[in-house]
């Protein structure tokens, strides 16, 4: 039998279309093929972020100063030590973006001293706006739940009611950092976002016990701005801390010694931890601060090596009665 | 307004307000966070919770007596929260809708055909709150001399057993044709339940597994758990981190697969499965006014059953406990033939449920043994599982078992996310929040003063989850002569569970031979030590030929140089020709099992990031004198 005609160029014609779609086909899988070959095994990914360098906050022809003030109440004691300091006008311009890197670290009530007391934050928030502080932004890294930490230590409302802006540490906050000198802090991601656009760092820390480091004050306070696995750096701490101190030049230090942690520490969470000491100390220079916030703990610049290291690498100024600090007392 | 539009309102409302309830159940004080929210109020609403907690504990907690508004409307008026509160129902509603549209009114018809498979529904109620109710029945068969301790002489069960055979086979045996299989497996599970049930096993007990398949616990939890941490994941406003959670692929997937079900048959889990939706079928019995058509005969257009939610056949005999009261059929009927009534339908009406009595009695013995049998696995007894945490104020395992709903309310709660091994922190200090919004109290509302037992808990002491244990393979002091104690920083009792025992360990280099000393600064032999090795505060020296002499400390190294710290305490120095080991001072953890409250914060501080150095089992936990490891 023969095929008509018309059945066969039919059949031909769909062949035709057929084949070129088959080759159209094989085409683009060998196109993609080779375009996607790739004769090397991968490289292991490592994150390669651009690394960021906290800039100096601090006010060079301050030089180093601290003031001294005794009492037992915050307000009055941090509002005349940074008074006789020149006031806080001295430090904080007005138009200013201010950050106050507070010790949030535990989702403890602030009656157990573990975390900086929310009416010290409170007034020194209020303090820079009322010299015309244009921001004032409080922020930690804390240990525990951030959230929990900011609620439950009160900074989050006194912050609030002050002002100013509490900003919870989100893992895009991070980024990696160097430090020039430093041997632990290398690529290691830093709490930088709240950094960006501000214009002075004030640091405010309770005085507290630590089991592993002796004491933790102003430098230590530093800690919370490290992410990661941070608590790595526990097993050479007294390194940390002073690269922590090398690595962040803060406008001014607040250490409140109002209440010591004496035992404990640094989670304290009883009030026979506490010790009532009734000092206040501000000054532009961190080593300094916590030189004597250790007499405040009974201890010696011996028990902090620390202190020492950070002396060495000109970071301040542990002997802190060459700065001559200006003492008072107010009841 | 017409009702079907009514009813979307309602559905609309509640399926908002479920999932507000569900953003609000954050730990906060911001006005959408949880600060008075009455975030369980759905949960207590619901009658299954209701009744299966008071089958395994003969008490009505608190807010779950919402759950009698729920049973006295349904008596009244039939399944009304099915298709006017029921938030799962109304995502099955909407799926349904969208996976029937555009099919034919045959089609739609054909699948909302009534299915005898319906029925199975009954069957999982009474199997789930077979497994309630076990307790209850022996405490009910109690009097009857049968419990252990009481004299139990076993002709009684034999009896009883008969009795029980020959009540089931009266009026059905002589009508039926007798199906011998059929009748072994009542019989022999019968006897089973007898000998088991009626001797006072140990193993026969509670356990409350309604919240498996009830709807809403199950919304509760795949929304909490699942959906909302997707979401979230993504604009992190209601967490600052990712929330994670253990199984949540399972939890997932059943909510995928009940959502999905719905392409199927519209509605597939309200008519096939849910438990609850079974009860209100059992309830809505004597419903005052139901669905019905007010004259038997009608066009037999089947714009009725093709609307159908219930596939309760309205255009024939009416199934009242299928009836959702969608109320779809009033709107589309063009004769307007169907009324929601006082009177029962012309066409004739099905008011119980498609459940023979032998289907019960199966599905019920069943349930109860289902639970010693689960339980044969010892995991309430000597096999316990220590890796099992309960939040703290959680009840005994026992009667958590009789309380959790699975709802997933506390997890969603807890700011840490808990989970001890993927949580931001462990159990913080003075959180409180599980207690305080679990919907049964599986875990109780404890005070931060019981939890860390002060106070008027002094003499009680802290409620303990757990306890932790250092693993001295994997801790850096104990394992690798390196400092930490990262965990006792931040243990957060005091004075502090975890404390820790000076230890000088031997450094490998060395010792070395001393050549001279100046002032502080002492040089030795050989050694090629790293410059500044030692330098960190940690390390000291001392020397094996001056035993008595104690450690000096090391303020800096080079290759052969140490510089020693000027201790005033130290009378001598080294002096050459002494021998120097050079030691790391290390303090190595123990933990204090009278203090640990196992909150697990040092497990998740631990730097060994893996496998933790430090980790929390259920040892030792408060709510149960056998896990205990103290004296007194």
């Amino acid at each position: 039998m023969i095929p008509s005609s018309k059945a066969q160029s039919a059949t031909r014609r769909e062949f035709l279309i057929r084949s070129a779609k088959a080759w159209a086909s094989v085409a683009a899988a060998g196109g993609l093929s080779l375009w996607l070959y790739d004769s090397q095994a991968p490289r292991l990914s490592q994150e390669k972020a651009r690394l960021v360098t906290l800039p100096d906050f601090s006010i060079p022809s301050k030089g180093g100063q601290i003031s001294i003030v005794t009492g037992e109440d915050r307000v009055k004691t941090v509002q005349h030590a940074l008074k006789i300091l020149g006031g806080m006008e001295a430090f904080i311009r007005p138009g200013d973006r201010v950050l106050l890197k507070v010790n949030a670290a535990f989702a403890t009530p602030p009656i157990l001293s573990a975390t900086a007391n929310p009416e010290l934050v409170g007034e020194v928030a209020r303090l820079c706006f009322k010299v015309g502080a244009s921001s004032v932004t409080v922020t930690d890294n804390p240990i525990n739940d951030p959230v929990s930490c900011f609620t439950l230590t009160g900074l989050a409302q006194a912050a609030h009611s002050a002002g100013a802006q509490v900003v919870t540490p989100k893992k895009s906050y991070f980024k990696p950092t160097t430090l020039r000198g430093g041997t632990l802090i290398k690529n290691w991601p830093l709490l930088y976002t709240p950094f960006e656009d501000v214009d002075k760092l004030i640091g405010i820390a309770p005085v507290k016990d630590h089991h592993r480091s002796g004491a933790s004050m102003t430098m230590k306070n530093w800690y919370g701005l490290l992410g990661g696995r941070r608590n790595l750096f526990h097993q050479d701490i007294h390194n940390i801390i002073k690269e922590l101190a090398m690595m962040v030049s803060p406008t001014l230090v607040i250490l409140d010694g109002t209440w010591t942690m004496m035992t404990n520490g640094p989670t304290g969470g009883s009030l026979s931890d506490l010790k009532q000491t009734n000092t206040m100390i501000v000054s532009t220079d961190q080593v300094a601060a916590d030189a004597f916030g250790a007499t405040l703990l009974k201890k010696t610049l011996l028990d902090l090596p620390y202190i020492g290291k950070a002396q060495a690498e000109e970071v301040g100024q542990s002997d802190y009665e060459s700065l001559k600090p200006l003492r008072d007392h107010v009841g | 307004m017409r009702i079907v539009r009514a009813r979307q309102i309602s559905q609309v409302f509640f399926f908002l307000l479920f999932l507000w309830f569900c953003v609000v159940a954050s730990v906060g004080e911001a006005w959408w966070q949880l600060r008075g929210w009455p975030v369980n109020w759905l949960l207590q609403l619901d009658p299954l919770v209701a009744l299966g907690t008071i089958l395994t504990t003969r008490t009505l907690y608190a807010g779950l007596l919402w759950a009698l508004v729920t049973v006295v409307l349904t008596i009244l008026f039939g399944r009304f929260f099915c298709s006017w509160v029921c938030p799962f129902g109304t995502l099955h509603h909407l799926v349904g809708y969208l996976g029937t549209r555009g099919k034919t009114l045959a089609e739609k018809a054909a699948r909302n055909q009534y299915h005898g498979a319906q029925s199975v529904k009954y069957v999982l109620l009474i199997f789930l709150l077979g497994a309630a109710v076990g307790e209850l029945l022996a405490r009910l068969t109690h009097p009857l001399g049968l419990s252990p301790g009481q004299s139990r002489p076993s002709w009684v069960l034999l009896i009883l057993a008969l009795l029980v055979l020959l009540f089931l086979s009266l009026r059905k045996l002589s009508a039926q044709k007798l199906r011998t299989a059929h009748w072994m497996v009542v019989g022999v599970a019968v006897s089973i339940l007898l000998a088991c049930l009626l001797s006072g096993n140990s193993l026969v007990g509670a356990s409350l597994q309604t919240g498996l398949l009830d709807p809403i616990p199950l919304i509760h939890r795949s929304v909490n758990l699942v959906i909302l941490p997707l979401v979230d994941g993504a604009t992190h406003k209601l967490a600052i981190s990712q929330r994670f959670t253990l199984g949540a692929w399972l939890i997932g997937a059943v909510f995928l697969a009940a959502v999905l079900l719905n392409l199927r048959a519209p509605r597939f889990y309200c008519r096939f499965v849910c438990p609850l939706g079974a009860l209100f079928g059992v309830l809505s019995r004597y419903a005052l006014w139901r669905v019905g058509k007010n004259q038997s005969e009608c066009s037999q257009c089947a714009r009725c059953e093709g609307a159908c939610e219930g596939a309760c056949e309205p255009s024939a005999n009416i199934r009242i406990s299928e009836c959702v009261l969608c109320m779809k059929c009033l709107d589309v009927c063009h004769e307007d033939l169907i009324g929601y009534r006082t009177t029962p339908s012309e066409s004739g009406e099905v008011v119980s449920p498609d459940l023979s009595r032998r289907g019960f009695v199966i599905s019920l013995l069943s349930g109860v043994a289902a639970v010693p049998v689960a339980r044969l696995g010892g995991a309430l007894g000597t096999h316990w599982s220590p890796m099992l945490i309960r939040p703290p104020g959680a009840l005994t395992e026992e009667d958590f078992l009789k309380r959790c709903i699975k709802c997933g309310q506390c997890m969603r709660i807890c700011p840490t996310n808990i989970d001890f091994r993927v949580g931001t922190s462990g159990c913080q200090y003075n959180c409180i929040a599980c207690g305080h919004v679990c919907p049964t109290a599986a875990i109780r509302p404890i005070t931060v003063d019981e939890k860390q037992g002060k106070n008027a808990f002094a003499s009680a002491g802290p409620i303990r989850v757990g306890a932790a244990f250092v693993d001295r393979g994997r801790c850096l002091p104990w394992a690798m002569d390196k400092p930490c104690i990262v965990c006792q920083e931040n243990c957060p009792v005091s004075p502090k569970a975890i404390f820790t025992r000076e230890h000088f360990s031997p450094v490998r280099a060395g010792p070395f031979m001393v050549t001279s000393v100046q002032g502080v600064t002492v040089t030795f032999q050989g050694g090629d030590l790293r410059p500044g090795a030692l330098a960190t505060g940690d390390y000291v020296c001392h020397s094996i030929t001056q035993e008595e002499q104690g450690h000096w400390k090391i303020l800096e190294n080079t290759e052969r140089v140490l510089v020693l710290s000027p201790d005033p305490a130290q009378q001598r120095l080294p002096e050459p020709g002494d021998n120097l080991e050079i030691q790391i001072r290390l303090k190595q953890p123990h933990v204090d099992i009278g203090r640990c409250i196992g909150c697990g914060i040092c497990e998740h501080e631990c730097p060994v990031s893996g496998q933790r150095a430090i980790r929390v089992t259920a040892e030792n936990e408060s709510r149960s004198k056998e896990h205990t490891l103290l004296l007194s």
